[in-house]
């Protein structure tokens, strides 16, 4: 189910977040060099890269919690490069940790973030009930934050996002050390935020969620935006790209070397699965099992792979996002 | 409007929170209470010269109640990154500052009202000027809340805001007059002691319930609110230079 993805890249578009070379430095690294973009209103744009790439300063910068050292930002029309604040009433942010205060009750931490955007009493008793209903938290709403969780911390830190109804949502990282059945329901709830009129900005390193999820995606390494589009023209650049893969039935680290040596044409590599052969032209598996196999390897299945966007990633940005992945779990904590 | 809904919010959960639970209870109101009683019995005073030792007793009160807790949680909440959501909050630095000191600033001026309240029932207060007692409760709160969170702003760690706060607190005992006058200082350590906002709200202090005043108070409450607003303004300065980077 998830996203309809409906919403789809129009230069009539009205932009919602505009941002025209901006740049920021820590010390002597440059977190983001004169990046540009634009996101329009009805958009899940999707920001990807690894870690350091840029992704958390962005948001920090679009947010208010960073000042860049040059260009400029707007924010629903609102010129936010020198007066940050200017548009904090349109936004919601969920950042990469919860961060919640751990002795309030959920009911009450919704209440108080509530609080912050000028709600009155009434008004944020039933939001947040309302919201901690839509997450499936109400059962522990009078539950002291620090109790919940990881899966259940990361819902309310969403819920405490989104309690003020904002026209646009920071994710930051929103399944990344969560559940594979809880960061299902976050990005459905996302789907669901999006389609009822949110325009959402989501930092992810899990590029098959970028591309279920976001109608536009930029790639973002090293402080500059590799590329952007939408996920279909990006996956253009596949086109015409053929990928088989094979698995062993011991495992063998060697298996690229007669592919290589025999079809010159071909790319190979070797994956956790076991090899990967890429070419431009299609490719006939019947010879390859063969050599394989009269190289001593004994084949227990081939198969065609549809390139992805994970394909594309690899392709523009020569980062492995497998690696991307694992590095990004090992410091949360925990897969998604 | 909006923006007094979330000050009063803010202040309300630091309220229940932090400045309600006992260990802020017992740093704010028994730690001084067992100085006073050690002052008394060391130097064998009787209850008539409780209003000498009752300037002390106040200004250490809304000193520890309003530093015991403030710099403490604010480096936490920094360091949980659940201040970031004040931060993004749509408000003003200034009023959320405000709001983030409002409790320690009540906590320590309702503090300085127990050993006054105590001392009633102990001894005559009928000479003490009530004029001047009120606005310099509040200054001193205020003075002291501020120096706290100067504190909690300029370091990292919760244990450094503990230990910087002990830095500046224990020397100001000694050196603000709480319990003997500036002037019988060692002359070196005389200028430290101008250099502590505490030194002024103790003398208005002095001057009102013993009459030992060292400047007029005009002059003190004016050095104290200068004070008062250069703090605030280095606050404000170090989070817009550290924290919003």
């Amino acid at each position: 189910m998830i996203h309809p993805k409906t919403n789809q890249t129009d230069d009539h578009q009205e932009s919602l977040i505009q941002v025209d070379r901006l740049s920021k430095r820590f010390d002597e690294i440059i977190a983001l060099d004169e990046i540009s973009f634009s996101v329009n209103r009805g958009d899940i744009f999707g920001f990807l890269g690894p870690n350091g790439s840029g992704k958390t300063t962005t948001i920090n910068i679009l947010t208010g919690l960073s000042r860049p050292d040059s260009g400029t930002i707007r924010v629903a029309g609102l010129d936010c490069t020198k007066n940050p604040k200017a548009a904090q009433h349109l936004i919601g942010i969920v950042p990469d940790e919860s961060n919640l205060y751990p002795e309030l009750s959920g009911f009450d931490n919704l209440c108080f973030c509530a609080s912050l955007y000028g709600m009155r009493k009434n008004e944020r008793k039933e939001r947040a009930k309302e919201l901690l209903d839509l997450f499936g938290l109400h059962e522990a709403a009078d539950r002291k934050f620090a109790g919940y969780s990881r899966g259940m911390k990361r819902k309310l830190t969403l819920a405490a996002g989104m309690i003020h109804r904002p026209q646009i949502l920071f994710l930051d990282e929103p399944t990344t050390g969560i559940d594979v059945a809880g960061a299902r329901q976050i990005r459905q709830l996302t789907a669901d935020l999006n389609a009822n009129g949110t325009t959402v900005f989501l930092t992810t390193h899990y590029i098959e969620e970028a591309e279920r999820l976001c109608n536009r995606i930029a790639f973002i390494v090293k402080g500059r935006i590799n590329r952007m589009d939408t996920p279909e023209n990006l996956m253009r650049q596949t086109q015409g790209q053929h990928i088989v893969q094979f698995a062993f039935q011991a495992t063998t680290e060697k298996a690229c070397r007669p592919i290589m040596a025999e079809f010159p044409d071909c790319r190979c590599k070797t994956v956790s699965e076991g090899i990967r052969v890429e070419s431009p032209q299609p490719i006939r598996v019947g010879p390859l099992v063969r050599l394989l196999e009269d190289n001593g390897m004994e084949v227990s299945e081939a198969k065609k792979i549809l390139p992805t966007l994970e394909d594309v990633f690899v392709k523009m940005t020569g980062i492995e996002a497998k690696l991307m992945k694992q590095e990004k779990e090992k410091k949360m904590g925990g897969p998604a | 409007m909006k923006a007094w809904i979330a000050f009063w919010n803010i202040l309300l959960k630091d309220v229940r929170s932090y400045y309600l639970k006992p260990p802020n209870i017992s740093w704010g109101l028994l730690f001084p209470l067992v100085w006073i009683t050690m002052f008394l019995i060391r130097s064998g005073m009787g209850m008539d010269k409780l209003p000498d030792l009752l300037p002390g007793l106040v200004s250490l009160s809304i000193l520890f109640g309003t530093t015991s807790v403030l710099s403490v949680t604010v480096t936490f909440e920094k360091k949980g990154r659940s201040f970031e959501r004040l931060l993004l909050a749509p408000i003003s630095l200034q009023l959320l500052m405000l709001a983030k000191t409002s409790g320690a600033i009540l906590f320590g001026a309702i503090n300085a009202f127990v050993p006054i309240l105590a001392a009633m029932f102990l001894t005559d207060l009928s000479a003490v000027n009530w004029n001047f007692i009120v606005p310099a409760i509040v200054l001193i709160a205020v003075s002291s809340t501020f120096l706290g969170l100067f504190i909690a702003v300029s370091v990292k760690e919760v244990f450094e805001a503990q230990t910087f706060s002990n830095f500046f607190r224990f020397p100001m005992i000694f050196l603000c007059g709480l319990f003997f006058p500036v002037h019988s200082l060692p002359v070196f350590l005389r200028p430290l002691s101008y250099a502590l906002p505490l030194t002024y709200g103790t003398d208005i202090l002095r001057g009102s319930m013993a009459g030992t005043n060292m400047m007029p108070f005009g002059l003190d409450f004016l050095i104290l609110s200068v004070f008062c607003a250069v703090l605030f303004y280095l606050t404000l300065r170090n989070i817009n230079k550290k924290w919003i980077t």
